[in-house]
């Protein structure tokens, strides 16, 4: 297995080139089209190889090693350097972290909507690149405005440009959206209609996918840090866990889909993932700058992660299970509640993640591409390293809001200033009764 | 890998080609019932279709004011069959495109997609009006808790169950279905909860944009018949300029006109609610301001015409204008997308439903647009956020957090005087 993926890997950019030329010469046979239909196809079949990004730099200092070590060496310098990379960002704060994933969701959209041309050959569609990016700063600004709208909330209500388009948001992002679709409407030409469509649709579902989950995230992340790097975190140790135990120990094939993927990396990946986000989750949790929500602080106008631990990040007493308690010798264990989620994070990011991996290989191979694009030399585009971390984002955000907060206080105050008075008086009323129902609520607490 | 061609290649091209080489899906049987064809066997054939036409309109409209007098909870299963349907023309469609009817668990997925996202929606909406009843039942509390979670599940085993079912050869099609059920169901499903949300809120706000589409329809085509001359658009060219125009006026004012008539009754103009008492949907409230009648006087120009001071008119009407409006500017557009995309794929009508008409989404084509519309309009312009939705997710708080959120509205509501300060609970 060993053998296969180093041969595989190395002569993969050469030898795609080959493949489809091979392929696109049997299908200009077909059906007796004209010249000019065929070699448009042949165009659109092999989608043209990026050229090699591999700074030159590498290239020199590697230039002595035979190709397939070259390129070990090259894909694991790339990984350090964008470890390191995320490693940066994060001392650099939530703002910096909010710009970087606001750029990788670009740089996947556009990546994807290349592919779109490429196997449609509709680069020159009138109007319809304009469309795309105009669709996604639309969807972008419908969900940035709901998000700023929740956290910026004392901003906004300072500054009335602000609080206007903030009262108004659904409305105005509707008419923008509004406008896009009369364009398209308007831009159908008589030849190009199903491609025309299936742009459509195809925009319209990278949407889906890529802005509604680089939200989440953002949503993610304004709960805390650690909400953030965690699962991130996760979802990466699988990769390169279940790389390596596949590596060492692979020897039964885990889907068809990805030939390279085991068994044994599969599993071994998942328990090393469990491990690992018990340990990072125990690191983490002992600092403040992870463990706060993000605010936005109206008098310093910056972020500010500073606050009184939740109970999820104090350390608590366990009780060792009778299984454990001989085998480790100890009756009680301190660890954080917050480990106890990780788990749940890191078993999700092991064992369902690997099908946002298996997705992303079934489109890249329905496609017939390789690699998403050439942006990072030896890993691919970012989509490549990003298609495993969709699902945990959404994940992650249905487990905060089902499992750690209910809905968000501070909104729901905010809600009911905006009722009308009897309603107010309604959902007061109703609140009380609950709350005495409940014991919390009697006459010695009502008098503050 | 040269000599075995995929399937996927092979309908892969249909995708680069131009329109013109894609072969015709074949049309389906005529569906129209015995009875009329006889009725009508002595007429010639353009005449029969015009009156298999006329006949089918007024038996759907007929159809519309039953449903209406039946009350709200057939409404929404009305909406809900048509959602359905809708979906299922549109997935059938794809399917005949795509010669795809043989692809492994595709039909049993596209429909578990369509059950799941209607279980978020139906979850996130419609329990928020039957709070009363759902705080009875304790595995309700636990369906709603953790509702998000449940449909994320149910949504993952789907997602799961398509990346396993992915053939060798079959690739690029399944992405395809995939890809054609997601946009339907975005289409299709999210609209139909805002017409349930908007019916809801007060059932005029259901009937006026439907009627105020259909009758732009109408108004259109008989302009556009009796006056019609300028094309309007390439892409419908039985529309015109002079039937678009003419349309306008008339739905204005026919909205203007439906706006008054049903602002005078509770049943309609009330939100709906469940009363767990009696089990059932109840219409009774006190109108608000917009259903009562207020006097507004009138600018100079129309003083001369009406030669009155000041009319007396819902303030309901004016927003009726710029619903009509919208039906009628920006309405069309559906239904030239929906053009567009019969073209695209050569189809000449959805199905063959309704006889005369063809498909469910043929009929539905202009309200999709319109629905998201009202609700959007309703959100911004008219109320804020549903309060039995704040409601229930007050409750849902940890205790001591509604113990704060307690103490800030009591000391809000005393200070804007709603609520008198009080020594004793």
């Amino acid at each position: 297995m060993h053998e296969t993926s180093a041969r595989a890997w190395c002569t993969g950019k050469t030898q795609r080139n080959l493949v489809e030329r091979e392929e696109s010469e049997s299908e200009a046979k077909v059906d007796g089209e004209t010249a000019s239909d065929s070699e448009s196809r042949v165009e659109a079949v092999s989608l043209p190889p990026s050229a090699d990004d591999t700074p030159e730099v590498l290239n020199r200092a590697l230039s002595s090693l035979s190709s397939r070590w070259k390129n070990w060496w090259v894909r694991g310098i790339l990984t350090l350097a964008m470890i390191a990379f995320f490693f940066i960002i994060i001392y650099l704060g939530p703002m910096v972290l909010m710009m970087i994933v606001m750029c990788v969701q670009i740089k996947c959209f556009h990546e994807i909507i290349t592919i779109g041309y490429n196997v449609y050959h509709s680069y020159d569609l009138p109007w319809f690149r304009t469309l795309s990016w105009y669709f996604l700063l639309c969807v972008n600004y419908f969900f940035y405005g709901e998000t700023v709208t929740d956290y910026f909330f004392t901003l906004v209500q300072r500054e009335e440009p602000l609080r206007i388009l903030s009262k108004y948001h659904r409305f105005i992002s509707f008419t923008l959206y509004l406008t896009g679709f009369c364009m398209f409407v308007l831009s159908l030409v008589k030849k190009h209609y199903r491609l025309q469509f299936y742009m459509f649709g195809w925009t319209h579902v990278t949407l889906l996918i890529v802005v509604t989950q680089s939200h989440l995230v953002i949503h993610n992340l304004f709960e805390g840090m650690i909400w953030f790097i965690v699962p991130i975190s996760c979802v990466i140790c699988n990769d390169i866990m279940a790389y390596m135990f596949g590596f060492f120990f692979g020897r039964t094939p885990l889907i068809k889909l990805s030939p390279k993927k085991t068994w044994e990396g599969f599993i071994g990946g998942f328990f090393a993932t469990v491990v690992f986000g018990l340990l990072l989750s125990y690191v983490m949790s002992g600092y403040r700058c992870f463990v706060c929500p993000v605010e936005y602080n109206n008098d310093t106008n910056s972020f500010t992660v500073d606050c009184e631990p939740s109970g999820l990040f104090r350390l608590q007493e366990y009780n060792i299970p009778g299984v454990i308690q001989s085998i480790i010798g100890w009756k009680t264990v301190r660890m954080y509640p917050f480990q106890i989620h990780s788990i749940a994070l890191s078993t999700f990011a092991s064992l369902i993640g690997p099908f946002g991996g298996f997705f992303a290989s079934g489109f890249k191979r329905a496609f017939k591409i390789k690699d998403f694009a050439n942006t990072i030399p030896g890993h691919g585009g970012i989509m490549d390293r990003f298609d495993c971390q969709y699902l945990m984002a959404t994940f992650v955000n249905v487990y905060i809001a089902s499992f750690i907060r209910g809905p968000n206080p501070s909104k729901l105050v905010q809600q009911f200033l905006t009722l009308r008075p009897d309603q107010q008086l309604h959902i007061f009323n109703t609140l009380k009764s609950h709350l005495t129902d409940k014991g919390m609520l009697t006459a010695a607490t009502e008098d503050k | 890998m040269g000599e075995e061609t995929d399937i996927d290649d092979r309908y892969g091209d249909l995708d680069s080609r131009t329109d013109s080489d894609i072969p015709e899906i074949p049309p389906s049987l005529d569906r129209t019932p015995e009875i009329l064809k006889k009725a009508l066997s002595g007429l010639s054939s353009r005449w029969k279709n015009w009156w298999i036409r006329g006949i089918l309109t007024l038996t759907m409209i007929s159809l519309f004011f039953l449903i209406i007098y039946m009350g709200s909870f057939m409404l929404m299963l009305l909406v809900l069959s048509i959602q359905v349907k809708c979906f299922h023309e549109i997935i059938t469609i794809g399917y005949r495109v795509y010669h795809s009817y043989d692809l492994p668990w595709f039909r049993t997925l596209s429909w578990y997609f369509l059950l799941c996202v209607n279980y978020f929606f139906y979850g996130e909406t419609v329990a928020d009006y039957f709070a009363t009843f759902v705080q009875r039942e304790e595995q309700l509390q636990f369906l709603i808790r953790y509702h998000r979670f449940i449909s994320f599940a149910l949504y993952l085993a789907g997602f799961c169950m398509f990346v396993l079912s992915l053939v060798k050869k079959h690739y690029r099609l399944q992405f395809y279905m995939f890809a054609w059920t997601h946009v339907t169901l975005l289409i299709t499903v999210t609209q139909s909860h805002l017409v349930i949300q908007n019916l809801f809120e007060g059932m005029i706000w259901f009937l006026v944009p439907i009627s105020s589409v259909i009758c732009n329809d109408i108004t259109a085509y008989i302009f556009g018949f009796f006056f019609g001359r300028t094309p309007l658009i390439k892409l419908s060219p039985k529309k015109t300029w002079e039937g678009f125009i003419g349309g306008f006026f008339s739905t204005v004012i026919f909205g203007f006109i439906a706006a008054y008539v049903l602002s005078k009754y509770q049943y309609f103009v009330c939100p709906v609610e469940y009363r767990s008492d009696v089990n059932s949907f109840v219409t009774e409230c006190e109108p608000s301001e917009l259903f009562q009648l207020q006097s507004y006087s009138l600018p100079p120009f129309l003083k001369a015409v009406l030669r009155r001071e000041t009319v007396s008119m819902y303030p309901f009407q004016i927003h009726s204008i710029a619903l009509s409006t919208f039906a009628s500017l920006i309405g069309p557009f559906g239904g030239f997308f929906a053009s567009g995309f019969k073209r695209a794929f050569k189809i000449k009508d959805f199905a063959n439903t309704i006889p005369g008409h063809g498909g469910i989404m043929d009929r539905f084509d202009c309200q999709y647009l319109m629905a998201t519309f009202v609700h959007v309009y309703i959100t911004s312009f008219i109320r804020g956020p549903n309060p039995s939705k704040v409601l229930q997710q007050l409750l849902v708080l940890q205790p001591e957090q509604q113990l704060n959120i307690y103490k800030t509205l009591k000391t809000h509501l005393i200070e804007k005087g709603i609520l008198q300060p009080t020594l004793k609970v």
